[in-house]
């Protein structure tokens, strides 16, 4: 458990100085994750340790955007005034972006 | 008594033990409740949890930094939970190759849709131009979205509540959206919902497949920093 998570923390490190250090558009924990992902295709495995460590940390995924999400008190004025035109716009604007997205993959030729 | 419990109450509000165990706990009781209620997509976890927190606060008094001194122990795993992708990612290598050239396609168009979607829809609802601003990076995972509103001139802490709704919204009908539009492969579904609604359509594609939720979290990855790159070039066209 520990040295899995001391991995996974080392490779936040070096993306985040990657990512700040050469100004790279991608932050530091997707800098990370390529990271990692690089090591375990040179490796050939992922360990067991690692896949049992990743897996308790997303299995908890959605809780952990429930502290900014909180953040909502600090604007309850502005949605009080704008919030459900705000809320129609982010529904639309979603809905158009996951079906052109998601049309634009569909027509496009796949290797087999 | 009064005062004994005033003061035990002025040395909880210190310390970031009482809002960081309110979150966890207040969260658990929501998955437990959601979960007796047959999970209603709507009455999901999350919503639950934040409506609740916001509550609690109110009631309470408490200033949002304060809550977030002792929240912010949970908010920094979203940077080990993205490493951690990776383990799905490596596993669903073959997906990847198979739809890697429609995946990259898909990316382009869809960072460029969804910035531009969200500048025209949300003039036609008559939003001002600072949550205009605030709402471009939507799609994109929280912290980059922040950097990128507050270059843009938006509220960055609007826009990390607007990136949650927005990755309720892809939770929420994301999935079965694809579907109906003819999209059944695992891979394609979960590339374009992590694309439009980041960690939040990530989660949700776990759900389904573990090759969905990989190739969600690629695509979280790859759209902030295509959104990061492309939305200051966008938005001046758009005239904002």
């Amino acid at each position: 458990m520990i040295d899995a998570l001391l991995g996974i923390l080392l490779c936040q490190l070096v993306g985040e100085v990657a990512s700040r250090g050469l100004s790279l558009p991608v932050p530091g924990p997707v800098v990370g994750m390529l990271l990692l992902f690089t090591i375990l295709r040179w490796r050939g495995q992922v360990p067991d340790q690692l896949r049992a460590t990743a897996q308790t940390i997303l299995d908890h995924l959605p809780l952990l955007f429930v502290p900014a999400g909180v953040g909502v008190i600090v604007h309850l004025p502005l949605l009080n005034r704008e919030g459900l035109p705000l809320l129609a716009t982010i529904v639309v604007s979603t809905m158009i972006t996951l079906l052109v997205t998601g049309f634009t993959m569909r027509i496009l030729p796949k290797r087999k | 008594m009064d005062e004994r419990i005033f003061s035990l109450w002025v040395y909880l509000a210190q310390t970031p033990l009482l809002w960081l165990t309110t979150t966890i706990a207040v969260y658990r009781l929501m998955t437990i409740i959601s979960r007796r209620l047959g999970s209603p997509p709507l009455l999901n976890p999350v919503l639950l949890s934040i409506v609740t927190i916001v509550i609690i606060l109110l009631v309470s008094d408490t200033p949002y930094p304060t809550y977030f001194d002792g929240a912010q122990f949970v908010h920094f795993l979203l940077g080990p939970a993205t490493v951690a992708l990776a383990i799905p990612l490596y596993e669903a290598e073959r997906t990847l190759r198979r739809i890697f050239w429609p995946a990259l396609t898909g990316l382009l168009i869809g960072s460029i849709t969804g910035i531009t979607a969200a500048v025209v829809v949300g003039r036609l609802f008559g939003l001002s131009d600072i949550t205009l601003r605030s709402l471009v990076p939507k799609s994109i995972t929280t912290p980059i979205a922040m950097g990128v509103a507050e270059q843009l001139g938006g509220l960055p802490s609007l826009t990390a509540v607007i990136v949650i709704v927005t990755g309720m919204v892809g939770a929420l009908f994301g999935w079965e959206l694809l579907g109906l539009i003819g999209i059944h492969d695992d891979g394609e579904r979960g590339f374009a919902l992590g694309l439009a609604s980041h960690g939040l359509g990530t989660a949700r594609s776990l759900q389904f497949s573990s090759v969905a939720g990989a190739l969600a979290g690629l695509a979280m990855g790859l759209n902030g920093a295509v959104t990061s790159l492309l939305a200051p070039l966008i938005v001046p066209w758009l005239g904002l």
